[in-house]
C-alpha cells in the first residue's frame, strides 16, 4: 500500500519534473495501446508529437489552434481561482463571432483601417454581453453560473444557426447557411506571411503576461483571489463576491468573445452555422492542465493543440481513426492532471494501516451538518 | 527483462520500418493517393458513413494502384484548411471534401496546390482543380412522396427535417407535389430539430407527429431513430441515405440511398489518366448516384407500380419532379404547367409549396 | 388535442425524462459527497456502448442493463482514482474522462453500427395496469422507467432519514469535520463516485435499450451535460430534480408538438426554450439563499487527503 504524504511546501523540483513524469506515462501507455491496435508504436509517436512541428506552416498552425485555447484558459483560470464557474465560454465565444462579424459584414463597403479595431471592440462586447447574464443573475438573483452559462451556450449556438440562414445570410449565397466572405479591412492580418498565424496568438501571449502581472501584483488580482478562497476572510477586508463575479464574468466573456471573433475574421473568414469545435470546454481542461496559472496555460494550450494537430496527421498518415485520438487524448490528459500529485505529496508506502472509522451516529453527523450550515 | 528486450526489439523493428517507409515515399510506382475529409465519425450510419462506403469502392475497384485516406469529424471552421492543406502535402492527388461547410476552404487551399484534384460536396463554388458535386436526391423524394400520397390513412405524413437550408426544404417540395398529384388531401407536417444527428430527439420528433396523427414518418437527418419508433409505434416510414431495414424490418417501405461509389470511382479514373476536368455534377437516379433499397413487406402491388412508373418517367426524362403546376401555400400557381423550375432557382429553394403545413422558419 | 394524445404525449416526457433522471440522481449523490465529476456524458456513452453489446450478444436486454452499470463503475473508477487517490483537478478529469470515454466507445462499438435490436420489452404491472390513464402512464413501463420512479425517493430517503446519508452529506459539506470525527472522507467519495458511474451507465443503457436500441457514435448527443445542469438546477434536492427533468424534457417535447401544430415561430427559437425555460424557473427558485445553502454541498470540488 502507498500513502501520500503533504509536502510541507510546494515542491519546486517537481512542479517542472511531474509533466515529465506524465509524459513518460503516457508513452508507455500509448505503447501498449498502439501495439495492441496493432499500428506501429514509433510512427505513431512521430505522427502525434513530432510530425505536426516539422514545418514552419505547422508551428504556425500550432499557434492558430493554441490562441483561441490560451486566451480563453488564460481568462478562465482567473474565473476558476475567484471561485466563479464560467463553464459557457464556448457560448461567448458563439457570440463575440456573431456581433463582431455583424458590424463588418454591415461596413462591407467600407475600406478604412478602422473597421477591424471597430469589429474588434464589438466581439468583446457580444462575449461581456452573453457573460453578463450569468453575472446579474448570480448576482441579483443568487441564480448558480454553472447552469446559466451553460444553458446559454447552446442558445447561442441555436441563435448563431438562425443568423447564418437569417440576418447575417450571404444574400449571393443560394440561400445556403453562411455569411459573406469577410472584404479585406475586415480580415484578420496574418502575423507570420504564408501562414494563417493571426493576431490572437500574440495577444494571446499578450494576455498571458498580463494576467500575469494582474494576479500577482494587482490588488484587484489579490481581492479576486481571497474571495475565491475565503469568501468570508474577503468579505471582512472589504472585498466584495459581487464585485468579484462581475469583473471575472466581463474578462474572461470579453475575451472568449473576442477569440471568437479572431477566428472568423482569420482563419475562417466569414460566418458558418458551426465555428467553433468546442474551443470553450477545451479551455476549460486547458486552464486546469495549466495549473491555474498564466504560464502554465500557455504550455497546455499548446500541448493540447498539438495533441488535435497530432489527432490529425495521425489519420492521414497511419489511418488512425479518430477515436484512438480520443483515447489517447484522454489518457494524455489523466497523466498529467495526476502527475502533479508530486508537487504537494510524496508517495511513499505505508507499513501500518491508519486507523479507519466508517460511520457516523447521527447525532454527531447532525453535528457537523450544523456547524456547516452556520458558516457562510 | 525479457518483457524489455520484447519492447526494445518491437521499437527497433518500428523505427526501422518507419526509416524504410521515409525512403519509399519518392519511389516510382507510388500508388495514386485520393483523400476523404468527412464531418462525423464513419460510424455515424448515415451522410458520412455513405461517403466511405464509396471510399471503399474505390479501394475494391483500384486495389494496389490506389491508396486512399480520410480524416474524420473535421469541424467546419479553421480545421478544415489546415487538414485540406495536410492531405494535399502530403502528396494526395485528388481529394473529396464532403459537406458544404468546406466549401471556402476548398477553394483557398485549391488556389495553393494547382496540381492537386478537389471534388467539394453539395457546393457551388469551383476552380480550375475544384470540381462540385452532388445528388439529386429530390428525385428519390418524388418516388417515395409517391408512394406516402397513395399509403397514407390519415393524410398526414411527418417529416423530420435538420436544418432549414435549401437542399432539405427541396427534398420536403419534392415530396409534396408528388405527394398532391396522387392524394390532394395530404398534408405534411414538418419539425425542425436543429441537428443533423441525435437519435434521441429525432426519436421524439417522431413520436410527436405519430402522436399528431402522422402514419407515415420521413426524415431528412442522419440517424435510424426515427424509423425505429415507426417500426414501435406500428407506423411506416422511409430510410434515409442507407438502407435501414436492419432498424425496421417491417416499417421501411423503402429508402434512398446515397451511392457515391460510381462518381468517385470515374472521377479517381479521370484523375488517374488526365481526363480529370473541372465540372459540375448534380446527379441523379439516371446516373445511379441516387439508389433505393428494396420495398418493405407492407408495400401493396399497386404501389411499387406507381414508384416504378415514376422512376422510371424520371430516369427517362419524361418527369421532373418541379414540373408544373406547382402552387404555393395560399394556392396560388407558381410554376404554369409544362414549365419546369430550374437547376439555378431548385439550388436555392427557400419556400414551401402547397401541401406542406406550417411556415419555413427564417 | 384529444386525451388520447395528451397520454401519448404524456409517455413521451417520461421516455425524455428517464435517462436525465438516472444520470442527474447520480450525479447528485456523487456531488453530495463534495465531489464534482463533469464525466458524465463520457460514462453515459460508456454505459451505452456496453449495454447495447451485451444485449447483442447474449440477447438479454437485462444483461445489458447490469453491463452499462459496470461500464460506468468502471469508467468512474478511474476518475476517483486520479481524483481521490492522486488528488488531481476534479473539474479537468471530468471533462478528460468525457474525451477519453467518447473515443473508447466509438473504438469498441465499431462492430455494432447497423445492428437492429427490439430492445427493452415492457414490463405491465398486473391490476395495476388496468388502471385507466394512470394505468398506461405509469404502470406498463419498462423496468429501467419503474426504477427511475423508485431511485428518488429512495436517494432522497437515504440522503435525508438514514445515518449512512447523514454521514455523506456531512463529508460533503465538511471533509474535514468529518474527518476529525473519524470518518474515513475517501472511502464515502469514492463509493458515492461508483454509485454516481453507475447511475450513469444506466441511464446509457436506457438510450441504447430503450430510448433508441441502437448504439451509434456519441449517441448521447449532450445529455450529460443536461443532466448535470439539473442537478445544479435541483439545488441539490432529489425531488426538485425530478421535476427539472421532466420540466426539461416536457419543454423539448411540447416544442416539437408545437412546431407540428404549425406555430409561426423559428425553430431555433422553439428549440432555445428548454434551456430559457430551464434558466427562468432556476431564477425564480434559487432567491432564497439561506435554503440553497442548506442543501449545496459546501466541499464540493475540493480535493481532501488525509493528513494523518
Amino acid at each position: 500500500m502507498i500513502r501520500l504524504y503533504k509536502r510541507p511546501a510546494p515542491s519546486r523540483l517537481w512542479i517542472f519534473l511531474a509533466p515529465l513524469v506524465a509524459m513518460v506515462l503516457t508513452l508507455l501507455s500509448g505503447l501498449i495501446l498502439f501495439s495492441l491496435l496493432g499500428v506501429p508504436v514509433v510512427e505513431a509517436f512521430y505522427a502525434f508529437f513530432i510530425e505536426p512541428l516539422t514545418s514552419v506552416y505547422g508551428l504556425a498552425e500550432l499557434g492558430v489552434k493554441a490562441a483561441p485555447l490560451i486566451m480563453i484558459g488564460v481568462v478562465l483560470s482567473v474565473c476558476f481561482r475567484a471561485g466563479v464557474w464560467n463553464i459557457g465560454a464556448e457560448g461567448q465565444f458563439i457570440l463575440g463571432a456573431i456581433c463582431g462579424a455583424a458590424v463588418g459584414l454591415s461596413l462591407k463597403e467600407v475600406e478604412a483601417f478602422w473597421v477591424l479595431p471597430l469589429m474588434m471592440l464589438a466581439g468583446i462586447a457580444g462575449g461581456m454581453l452573453w457573460a453578463s447574464i450569468p453575472a446579474l443573475l448570480r448576482t441579483r438573483f443568487n441564480t448558480n453560473e454553472i447552469l446559466t452559462s451553460l444553458m446559454l451556450t447552446y442558445v447561442a449556438s441555436l441563435l448563431l444557426a438562425y443568423m447564418v440562414i437569417g440576418p447575417l445570410q450571404d444574400p449571393f449565397g443560394f440561400n445556403f447557411p453562411q455569411s459573406a466572405l469577410f472584404h479585406k479591412a475586415a480580415t484578420l492580418p496574418v502575423v507570420w506571411p504564408n501562414t494563417r498565424l493571426h493576431l490572437g496568438f500574440v495577444v494571446a501571449l499578450m494576455l498571458v503576461g498580463l494576467v500575469w502581472l494582474l494576479m500577482s501584483r494587482s490588488m484587484l488580482g489579490f481581492s479576486l483571489l481571497v474571495t475565491g478562497s475565503a469568501p468570508r476572510a474577503g468579505r471582512f477586508a472589504g472585498f466584495s463576491v459581487n464585485r468579484s463575479v462581475w469583473v471575472t464574468m466581463l474578462v474572461s466573456g470579453g475575451v472568449a468573445g473576442l477569440a471568437g471573433l479572431f477566428e472568423v475574421a482569420g482563419p475562417i473568414g466569414q460566418l458558418l452555422p458551426k465555428i467553433s469545435p468546442g474551443y470553450g470546454f477545451t479551455a476549460i481542461i486547458v486552464a486546469f492542465v495549466g495549473r491555474l496559472h498564466p504560464v502554465g496555460v500557455l504550455f497546455a494550450g499548446l500541448l493540447l493543440a498539438l495533441s488535435y494537430l497530432g489527432g490529425e496527421s495521425a489519420q492521414i498518415s497511419l489511418n488512425l481513426p479518430v477515436a484512438v485520438t480520443g483515447v489517447f487524448q484522454g489518457l494524455l490528459l489523466f497523466f498529467l492532471l495526476a502527475a502533479d500529485v508530486l508537487i504537494h505529496y510524496s508517495l511513499k508506502p505505508v507499513t501500518t494501516a491508519p486507523a479507519e472509522f466508517t460511520g457516523l451516529t447521527n447525532t454527531q453527523a447532525q453535528h457537523v451538518a450544523n456547524s456547516e450550515q452556520g458558516a457562510p | 527483462m525479457i518483457k524489455n528486450r520484447k519492447l526494445l526489439f518491437q521499437l527497433a523493428v518500428s523505427l526501422l520500418s518507419f526509416a524504410g517507409a521515409s525512403l519509399l515515399v519518392n519511389a516510382a510506382d507510388d500508388p495514386f493517393k485520393v483523400g476523404f475529409v468527412y464531418v462525423g465519425p464513419v460510424d455515424d450510419h448515415g451522410w458520412t458513413y455513405r461517403h466511405d462506403v464509396g471510399r471503399l469502392a474505390i479501394e475494391e475497384e483500384f486495389g494496389d494502384k490506389v491508396e486512399t485516406t480520410f480524416v474524420e469529424s473535421v469541424a467546419e471552421g479553421a480545421d478544415a484548411e489546415r487538414v485540406l492543406r495536410k492531405l494535399a502535402t502530403d502528396g494526395h492527388d485528388l481529394i473529396f471534401t464532403t459537406s458544404f461547410g468546406y466549401m471556402n476552404a476548398t477553394i483557398k487551399v485549391a488556389n495553393s496546390f494547382p496540381d492537386v484534384k478537389f471534388e467539394h460536396a453539395t457546393g457551388f463554388k469551383r476552380a480550375d482543380n475544384v470540381s462540385t458535386y452532388s445528388g439529386r436526391f429530390y428525385e428519390g423524394r418524388a418516388v417515395i412522396g409517391t408512394m406516402a400520397g397513395m399509403m397514407t390513412k390519415t393524410n398526414v405524413i411527418g417529416y423530420i427535417a435538420s436544418f432549414p437550408i435549401p437542399e432539405v426544404v427541396r427534398g420536403i417540395n419534392a415530396t409534396a407535389i408528388a405527394m398532391r398529384k396522387i392524394n390532394p388531401d395530404a398534408e405534411i407536417k414538418v419539425v425542425w430539430v436543429n441537428t443533423w444527428y441525435d437519435p434521441g430527439t429525432e426519436a421524439d420528433a417522431a413520436k410527436a407527429l405519430i402522436d399528431q396523427g402522422a402514419d407515415i414518418i420521413m426524415q431528412h437527418t442522419d440517424s435510424p431513430a426515427p424509423l425505429q419508433v415507426a417500426e414501435e409505434r406500428g407506423v411506416v416510414g422511409f430510410g434515409q441515405a442507407s438502407d435501414m431495414k436492419a432498424y425496421a424490418p417491417q416499417g421501411q417501405l423503402q429508402a434512398i440511398v446515397d451511392d457515391w461509389g460510381p462518381y468517385y470511382i470515374e472521377r479517381t479514373k479521370a484523375a488517374m489518366d488526365g481526363s480529370w476536368e473541372s465540372k459540375d455534377t448534380w446527379s441523379g437516379i439516371l446516373d445511379g448516384m441516387v439508389q433505393f433499397a428494396d420495398y418493405g413487406p407492407s408495400v401493396p402491388d399497386d404501389v411499387k407500380d406507381a414508384a416504378n412508373l415514376v422512376r422510371e418517367a424520371i430516369v427517362i426524362g419524361e418527369l421532373h419532379p418541379f414540373q408544373g403546376p406547382i402552387f404555393d401555400q395560399s394556392g396560388k400557381e407558381i410554376v404554369a404547367e409544362g414549365e419546369i423550375i430550374e437547376d439555378g432557382d431548385l439550388l436555392g429553394m427557400n419556400y414551401y409549396v402547397q401541401g406542406v403545413n406550417g411556415s419555413l422558419p427564417k | 388535442m384529444n386525451a388520447e394524445m395528451l397520454l401519448l404525449t404524456a409517455l413521451t416526457i417520461i421516455t425524455a425524462a428517464t435517462p436525465l433522471v438516472y444520470a442527474a440522481i447520480g450525479e447528485l449523490v456523487v456531488e453530495k459527497s463534495g465531489v464534482l465529476n463533469l464525466g458524465v456524458e463520457g460514462m453515459m456513452l460508456g454505459g451505452a456502448v456496453s449495454s447495447f453489446a451485451l444485449l447483442h450478444l447474449t440477447g438479454n436486454a437485462y444483461f445489458g442493463i447490469l453491463g452499462g452499470a459496470f461500464a460506468g463503475i468502471f469508467l468512474a473508477g478511474i476518475f476517483a482514482v486520479l481524483t481521490l487517490g492522486l488528488q488531481a483537478s476534479q473539474v479537468a478529469t471530468g471533462l478528460a474522462l468525457t474525451i477519453f470515454g467518447t473515443g473508447l466507445t466509438a473504438l469498441l462499438g465499431k462492430s455494432l453500427v447497423g445492428v437492429g435490436h427490439s430492445g427493452l420489452q415492457k414490463l405491465p404491472i398486473p391490476f395495476l395496469s388496468d388502471l385507466p390513464v394512470l394505468g398506461r402512464l405509469l404502470f406498463q413501463q419498462d423496468v429501467l422507467v419503474y426504477g427511475s420512479f423508485l431511485i428518488v425517493p429512495l436517494v432522497a430517503w437515504f440522503l435525508y432519514r438514514t445515518s449512512a446519508g447523514l454521514t455523506l452529506r456531512s463529508v460533503g459539506d465538511s471533509h474535514d469535520a468529518a474527518h476529525a470525527l473519524g470518518i474515513n472522507v475517501l472511502r464515502w467519495r469514492l463509493l458515492a463516485t461508483l454509485f454516481g458511474g453507475a447511475c450513469a451507465g444506466v441511464a446509457g443503457a436506457y438510450l441504447s435499450l430503450a430510448y433508441t436500441p441502437m448504439w451509434v457514435e456519441n449517441m448521447t448527443a449532450g445529455r450529460g451535460w443536461i443532466a448535470l445542469a439539473l442537478v445544479v438546477f435541483a439545488t441539490w434536492r432529489p425531488g426538485r430534480m425530478m421535476f427539472g427533468a421532466y420540466l426539461f424534457g416536457a419543454i423539448s417535447i411540447l416544442q416539437l408538438h408545437g412546431q407540428a401544430w404549425g406555430i409561426r415561430v423559428p425553430s431555433q427559437l422553439m428549440s432555445m426554450l428548454p434551456y430559457l425555460a430551464t434558466i427562468m424557473v432556476l431564477v425564480v427558485i434559487s432567491r432564497d439563499r439561506g435554503k440553497i445553502r442548506k442543501h449545496a454541498p459546501q466541499s464540493i470540488g475540493k480535493s481532501f487527503y488525509p493528513t494523518t
